[in-house]
């Protein structure tokens, strides 16, 4: 006994070793060092890491496994939408707007209508409003369903994913009925939509929110009190408000810190003011709030689809202004004058004012917003996305900072990058 | 509103506010240059305005824009057809998007920024959002922020010479223009 004290005062003498052996020795203690190699370690995570949710590439600084410092790289998706805008007309860029956040096409298309319609003077008629408002609704389900599987993939509940999954599939088959096609819709029309509504789909969307309230609280059973869940997303990547508005949050990421910024509620736009919902809101601004806002929004979305569903009026589903919106398909086919309007419009474009307007819409990652230079011919002069991702990833770096390793796909996860949107 | 924010602006800043337009009920107000840090911070800190949200900075290309029938002729699609150069006085716009969460209200900002020297001070200082922002206005306009903390490239790699969204940058993108990877 005597001989390993007197190893030990020896040791210690030496200096920051001796420090270290003590320490390990008594193991109440925790020692803290002043960088003791040095220098840090930089890890290079992706573009190619499967829980980046694309192609996000992140150097992140280490100090052991503590993230002392982070650098977000973007633009390995980078395909010049803004570039394209301002070669096309503005109907030949809808197609790419579904391109943008590709888990949500619809929300994407009924924000940049909006935007052309608000500058060209156009308005939609109530019925083409309402189908757009279940459009943008019915797609945010499904994008908070891609965002709360992911997450919980991340932190190692793959019963989830695969059951958001399910309801997903679901989802595309209704988008399928409305729409045409699953994936890129391309739905909306300057003026109104693509085509109407049928009983066939109606009953199809009261079919998926009838059984979906129930599989939902499936899996909030599975994660709300999950204890692993729970370890892994309480108190994890934590926002306060003011500096969460500060950093440009917008959506539920904003909403999980205790901001209650909803655009919807905020300057209402299609027939939002006349549906009852609320806006949720949740205060600790940490993963397991920015999980919860998705969930409980998710509820919100069924509401408002329902009410809608039942609001709905029979009418046109676009105006009637042959200048601005495209006639009927089977009009073109067999009158002359609407052929002439038809070829018009494709080629050449509706003509706005000259002058410029910035549209937000609540998207389903945050304020999606479109702004627009006109210079009075067929193309935008100027097109500017402002996408939600790409404001929300900012923040990365300092929820990042003082987290563990293990926590930044859970920190990605919940702040729900998509690439396509980001990158534009 | 917008009158009240129209009187307290004219009131602080005098001359320094170049016009206000309110276009299809938006409001927008041309700042001049050297004032816009002054008058972001001062439409942030004052207690009943509290335009504290920024939403979004954007850059734009205002080249030959009264003269939308040489539009065509700047979209070069190809690159041997590439205009010249054309510098001009206050070609790019530097378009500042606000929000005020207490007045539910927007309001829209703008910059007019030379052509010979595309130099715009930073509001990094007083929005933390508008380092990304500018980072991207920077990389598509070649607009140099003054007093930004991290002014790079943000989508384009670093080594890319050209700024893509000029209107005299074409189309089809300049061949060898971004080099492969080596091997």
């Amino acid at each position: 006994m005597a001989t390993l004290s007197e190893e030990k005062q020896n040791v210690s003498s030496t200096g920051s070793f001796g420090q270290i052996l003590k320490a390990l020795e008594d193991k109440d203690t925790n020692v803290i060092m002043e960088d003791p190699l040095e220098n840090y370690m930089v890890l290079n995570m992706g573009p190619q890491h499967p829980a980046t949710h694309g192609v996000l590439r992140l150097l992140i600084k280490l100090d052991g496994e503590t993230v002392v410092d982070c650098l977000p790289d973007l633009g390995y998706l980078h395909r010049g939408y803004e570039k394209i805008a301002e070669a096309s007309t503005y109907f030949e860029f809808i197609p790419h707007t579904d391109r943008l956040d590709y888990i949500s096409p619809l929300a994407n298309n009924v924000a940049y209508v909006l935007a052309v319609e608000k500058i060209a003077g156009v308005e939609a008629p109530p019925r083409a409003q309402y189908i757009r408002v279940m459009a943008a609704e019915l797609a945010r389900i499904s994008s908070h369903l891609m965002a709360i599987g992911s997450m919980a993939l991340d932190v190692g509940a793959i019963t989830v994913f695969l059951w958001a999954f399910r309801e997903r599939e679901k989802l595309y088959d209704v988008f399928d009925l409305l729409t045409g096609v699953r994936f890129t819709t391309s739905y909306t029309r300057i003026g109104g939509v693509a085509q109407d509504i049928t009983d066939e789909t109606k009953q199809a969307i009261k079919k998926f929110l009838d059984e979906f309230p129930k599989n939902l609280d499936e899996m909030k059973r599975m994660l709300n009190r999950n204890r692993i869940f729970l370890g892994r997303t309480v108190g994890i990547g934590v926002i306060d408000g003011k500096t969460a508005v500060e950093i440009g949050f917008s959506g539920p990421n904003l909403r999980a810190s205790g901001v209650d910024y909803d655009v919807r509620t905020f300057s209402p736009y299609l027939v939002y003011d006349q549906l009852s919902f609320d806006v949720i809101t949740e205060k600790n601004g940490d993963c397991f709030s920015r999980y919860m806002v998705r969930m409980r929004e998710m509820e919100e979305s069924v509401k408002l689809v329902l009410q809608a569903l039942e609001k709905i009026p029979q009418g046109p589903i676009k105006v009637d202004m042959p200048k601005q919106v495209l006639p009927k398909k089977e009009r073109v086919y067999t009158k002359m004058e609407e052929l002439i309007h038809d070829f018009v419009i494709v080629n050449d474009g509706v003509h706005p004012p000259v002058g410029d307007c910035y549209v937000a819409t609540e998207g389903s990652k945050g304020e999606l917003g479109f702004y627009i230079i006109s210079d009075g011919s067929g193309q935008p002069w100027r097109l500017k996305i402002r996408s939600p991702s790409f404001c929300n990833l900012q923040a990365l770096p300092i929820l990042l900072k003082g987290q563990m390793i293990s926590d930044i796909v859970a920190i990605i996860g919940s702040i729900d990058p998509i690439m396509g949107e980001a990158d534009k | 509103m917008k009158e009240k924010i129209e009187e307290k602006l004219r009131a602080a800043f005098g001359d320094g506010i170049v016009s206000v337009v309110d276009f299809k009920g938006e409001l927008a107000v041309e700042v001049k240059r050297d004032r816009i840090v002054e008058v972001c911070k001062f439409l942030k800190e004052d207690p009943e305005l509290d335009f504290s949200y920024l939403s979004d900075v954007c850059g734009a290309d205002m080249m030959n824009f009264e003269d939308a029938s040489s539009r065509k002729a700047y979209l070069a699609i190809e690159h041997e057809h590439r205009p010249e150069q054309v510098p001009i006085e206050e070609r790019f716009l530097v378009v500042y998007q606000l929000t005020s969460f207490k007045n539910k209200a927007k309001l829209r900002l703008k910059v007019k920024v030379d052509g010979d020297n595309p130099v715009c001070p930073s509001v990094t200082s007083v929005h933390k959002a508008a380092d990304w922002y500018e980072r991207e206005s920077y990389d598509m306009y070649g607009i140099t922020f003054e007093g930004h903390p991290d002014l790079r490239r943000i989508y384009m790699p670093e080594e890319f010479e050209y700024s893509p969204l000029r209107k005299d940058f074409p189309l089809m993108g300049i061949p060898g223009s971004i080099p492969l990877p080596r091997k």
